[in-house]
């Protein structure tokens, strides 16, 4: 425990930022942006104080914090990082100011537009940084608040429709995620992460619940599953995606892509893998099917879209896909197969770059097709074309961004997939071999996108009432676009905050 | 700690004296009613600060004969189970004053129906002799009648009828079985310890008998689905101070009763029942949920939701294990607040300036702009009411799930289904009412409303600040309503089944 609670006061400082801001007299439009600017900007700053107290090669939490919450039901506030959380934070602090920046012009709310995205700041943070259930499930229901009203008020024409269906979805989830932990907590009388670990490596946790008998032990293995998986989303539970990446305003849809969607990646790292190592490995088998079917479907989904939100809408189920196939594909080894660490490391290595490069691609491609969408009025692809000439700064960004989803080497795509497809290629071959499927289709789809919108001929629309990016639109991208070119060329800037933990944990994973 | 009765009788003269002067002056019959509801918040909440868990059970109060031939004595008393209960009762007396500040018609009648109402909730919760709890408990049900026939709004005698008529028949019962123990046990006294005492000699059959009686009597006016059709009707038809009370503390004399009496006196019976009673408040919560999802009255909403809430106080009453029936406790609390500030802001903040709770009406008046301080307190009751985290109703939903796993998976997976069911029709609500897209408002609905009075304002606030203490500290409760259950008084039910 250091002295300094630095972690409480990286997820708190926007949430009191944002309740501040509530209670402010009347301030400017501009005043209120740079305010909600810097508060979101704090994130950035703690990140990197935490960065300098960082040991890389420790491989457990390295910072700390616990503080008593409910004694009653043993519920502490208790909060840690790792190089996992980490890299996640690091990413949350990087896209909140983006989305901040994103506030319509028009903007008739710009106090309550700006308070929701610290709000929602907050509630990630805090996902990615408690340690008990009760504090953690806290964050995560409180993201789907702001969420709501973001997308249904400032959204599209369907947003209502959009707005309910996402938080049904995942309330949906969450409920049985809830019932899942009562179960457990009734079973072991703790909500902790950190114990529940234990207890699952000890064999305590399969024994405590096999006094359910076992139809209940896979109910409660599902309830949490299934509340992780709506978020992510894996196949089939992404239904709601699509709707509401698309009628989400342009903001939103960036911090629900990036950061929102890693949350429930992170779900998965953090609690199910570790709390069910048995349960997950003989799912796994199945599973890795579905992440598959996320890969191949959904790039192939992409490709019939003619609205360019939808399209990376389901790129975006393609690309945390890829996460959720290394992650199965660890899960499902067997003692027997008696193969090296190498496959492990790279697959585990690879979702996590991943899950940070999808964040920064993903959120660049929505600011430059929200910018796109706000000047033409009009998201179908048939209807916009020949950017380039028009908007040769907007085309650079978003040709950068595009190619770095597409994992064009050099850029920070490129690293991520590789390692990932090394990594399940030494484990399943023949899932690899499919994936690459995937693949070809997110680049004929993302291509067919950048030739169709960019490139051909200037569309009338475009001509007309298309400017290019402002200054302020190549500061608010610069940092990301950069990062992306950087890591591209340097991932081990990354890959040594978590490498000597996925060394540890691809030694000790609890194999059945 | 011994002013608590006081409560009793300075609510019953509080009643008097608005009576009195309401016949002058409505500013001063408010004003002495939102004094007397005051200072009973603050006898309650200052009995509570400063009172040391009896590890025996309860505390006495006063013990003294009344009726000695029948054993019948004024005895009060209390534990953490009943100040918490106590608390409620002075936090929701006082923003329903607040809530019915703008009442015209007839004030003194009102508030000093209003308090006798009180008063026998106050009383109810203290009673330790159930002869007396009775006399209390028929002294909350009479004024109902008049209140909501006399202030209702739409279809109020059918209403009032319903609510009344639901109620007697819940209590006959409930008398019957207590006479019917009595004579049966040969119990020196109607005094609940003694009762105890006694009702172990009677035989199992007995006990599963008389326990079906009072059970049934008592979660009548709990709302235990199909005994509930009286809470939304009568919800809908109440005046606004009356739905919040009805909804947010009568509904808890029944649950109360059930906890207090039923389950003490006839653990043996609880083994019987449990399946039974379980499996109907499972379906409660369901069904009331599914009907409240698709009504087109914004109060009906509110109504089954109700229904649906309490489903969940008698399932953790019934699971009878230590986490159920705290959470069970915590859950009428956090009910108590939530309902009634649910049920201000549909009856109060949005009927009275929009004369209408038809959804459908709502919707083309764009509230959410309009009047944005009550689409914000909707927004917040709504989360509360769906069991958001950092609101009172997630520890209590919480700790019954828990419990629930004790006894039955099953039942437990369907609550959880209640819990999205909630989410989903609050939401919908939330949606209709407040945030419909801008196209669909019509121009005719651009006239200004009366501005949010401060009475709204301070009622508002308070509610909104107790649910979120309690959500994020839920164990200033917890600690008044675990020693209680852990005592003496509770041990045979929560021994008495076994998972």
């Amino acid at each position: 425990m250091n002295h300094f609670p630095l972690l409480s006061f990286t997820i708190f400082v926007p949430l009191l930022g944002a309740l501040a801001l509530a209670l402010l007299p009347n301030l400017s439009e501009k005043g209120l942006k740079q305010v909600g600017l810097y508060l979101s900007l704090s994130t950035l700053l703690f990140v990197v104080l935490l960065l300098r107290q960082f040991d890389p090669t420790q491989s457990g939490y390295a910072i700390t914090e616990k503080y008593a919450w409910i004694p009653s039901l043993k519920v502490n506030f208790s909060l840690g990082l790792d190089g996992i959380s980490l890299l996640l934070i690091g990413l949350t602090a990087l896209i909140s100011p983006l989305c901040i920046l994103t506030l319509p012009k028009t903007n008739t709310n710009s106090r309550l537009y700006i308070l929701l995205f610290l709000i929602l700041q907050s509630a990630a943070l805090g996902v990615f940084l408690t340690l008990d259930f009760i504090p953690w499930f806290l964050f995560w229901e409180l993201s789907l608040v702001p969420s709501y009203f973001l997308i249904k008020l400032w959204g599209g024409s369907n947003a209502a429709k959009a707005a309910y269906q996402f938080v049904i979805y995942t309330m949906g989830g969450s409920a049985f995620m809830l019932l899942a932990f009562a179960g457990i907590y009734f079973k072991t009388g703790t909500f902790n992460f950190v114990e529940l670990t234990e207890l699952a490596k000890s064999g305590g946790l399969t024994l405590s619940l096999a006094s359910l008998g076992h139809t209940w032990t896979v109910i409660v293995f599902l309830g949490v599953f299934i509340g992780l998986a709506v978020k992510v989303p894996l196949y089939p539970f992404h239904t709601w995606l699509p709707l509401a990446y698309s009628e989400a305003p342009t903001g939103a849809s960036i911090f629900m892509t990036a950061v929102m969607s890693k949350m429930g990646v992170y779900g998965f790292i953090r609690i199910l893998w570790p709390l069910f190592p048995t349960l997950l490995h003989r799912a796994s088998g199945f599973l890795v099917w579905l992440a598959l079917a996320g890969v191949v479907l959904g790039a192939f989904a992409a490709i019939r879209q003619t609205d360019i939100k939808r399209m990376l809408g389901y790129s975006s189920i393609n690309h945390l896909s890829y996460c959720l196939l290394a992650l199965f594909s660890i899960s499902s080894i067997t003692p027997e197969s008696a193969m090296g660490y190498a496959p492990i490391t790279a697959a585990f290595a690879g979702l996590l770059l991943q899950l940070f490069n999808h964040g920064l691609s993903a959120a660049a491609l929505f600011y430059c097709v929200g910018f796109i969408e706000s000047q033409l009025s009009t998201r179908s692809i048939t209807e916009i074309g020949g950017i380039r000439k028009v908007a040769p700064r907007l085309a650079g960004f978003s040709g950068v961004a595009l190619f770095c989803s597409l994992g064009l080497p050099g850029l920070s795509g490129f690293i991520g997939e590789f390692l990932i497809f090394k990594g399940v290629w030494g484990i399943h071959p023949i899932i690899s071999t499919i994936a690459c499927l995937g693949l070809f289709a997110t680049a004929y789809f993302l291509l067919t996108f950048w030739q169709n919108v960019f490139h051909g001929a200037t569309t009338e629309n475009v001509k007309s009432t298309l400017k290019d990016f402002t200054a302020s639109d190549v500061l608010t991208l610069a940092p990301i676009t950069l990062l992306m070119v950087l890591l591209g060329i340097f991932p081990s800037i990354l890959i040594q905050l978590f490498n000597p933990l996925i060394q540890h944990w691809a030694s000790s994973l609890v194999l059945p | 700690m011994n002013a608590l009765p006081c409560t009793i009788y300075l609510s019953f003269t509080g009643a008097l004296l608005a009576l009195l002067i309401g016949k002058r002056s409505a500013l001063g019959a408010r004003i002495v009613a939102l004094a007397t509801a005051l200072l009973g918040l603050e006898i309650t909440l200052s009995a509570a600060f400063s009172y040391i868990p009896n590890p025996h059970g309860l505390t006495t109060l006063v013990n003294t004969p009344w009726i000695s031939q029948l054993g019948i004595h004024y005895y009060l008393a209390v534990d953490g189970i009943s100040l918490t209960l106590l608390i409620l009762t002075g936090l929701a007396t006082t923003a329903g004053i607040l809530f019915s500040w703008n009442i015209e018609e007839r004030v003194g009648e009102f508030f000093a129906l209003y308090l006798v109402l009180i008063g026998g909730v106050y009383g109810v919760f203290m009673s330790a002799d159930v002869f007396l709890f009775f006399v209390f408990y028929e002294i909350a049900i009479v004024p109902k009648y008049f209140l909501v026939a006399i202030w209702g709004s739409k279809n109020k005698e059918y209403g009032a009828m319903k609510l009344v008529l639901y109620s007697f028949v819940g209590s006959s019962l409930v008398l019957a079985g207590l006479i019917w123990t009595y004579a049966a046990s040969g119990a020196s006294s109607f005094g609940l310890p003694d009762l105890i005492q006694a009702s172990s000699h009677l035989t199992h059959i007995q006990h599963i008998e008389i326990f079906g009686l009072i059970f049934f009597g008592f979660a009548t006016l709990a709302g235990l689905f199909p005994l509930h059709t009286w809470a939304p009707t009568g919800h809908v038809a109440a005046p606004t101070a009356a739905s919040m009370l009805l909804a947010g503390v009568v509904m808890k004399l029944g649950a109360y009763g059930c906890l207090r009496v039923a389950l003490p006196l006839f653990p043996q019976a609880i083994d019987f029942w449990q399946p039974i009673i379980a499996c109907l408040a499972v379906l409660g919560i369901i069904y009331a949920g599914l009907i409240a999802l698709i009504q087109e009255d914004f109060k009906y909403v509110i109504g089954y939701s109700s229904v649906s809430h309490m489903g969940f106080v008698i399932l953790g009453l019934i699971s009878c294990n230590l986490k159920s029936l705290s959470g069970a406790v915590l859950q009428m609390f956090s009910h108590g607040i939530i309902a009634g500030l649910l049920f201000a802001v549909v009856g109060r903040m949005v009927y009275e300036r929009t004369h209408t709770r038809n959804l459908n009406e709502l919707k083309t008046m764009g509230l959410g702009k309009r009047l944005p301080f009550v689409a914000c307190v909707f927004v917040i009751a709504g989360l509360a009411s769906m069991g958001m985290p950092a609101f009172s109703g997630f520890p209590a939903e919480l700790t019954i799930l828990i419990g629930t796993w004790k006894v039955s998976a099953v039942w437990a997976t369907a609550a959880a289904v209640g819990i999205l069911i909630s989410a989903a029709f609050t939401l919908r609500a939330i949606q209709l009412a407040f945030f419909s897209d801008a196209k669909s408002v019509t121009s005719a609905n651009t006239h200004a409303f009366a501005p949010i009075t401060l009475p709204e304002k301070l009622g508002s606030i308070l509610l909104i600040g107790t649910t979120l203490i309690i959500g994020l500290k839920p164990d200033l409760l917890f600690n008044l309503i675990n020693p209680a259950l852990q005592s003496p008084y509770f041990e045979n039910i929560i021994k008495g089944v076994t998972s």
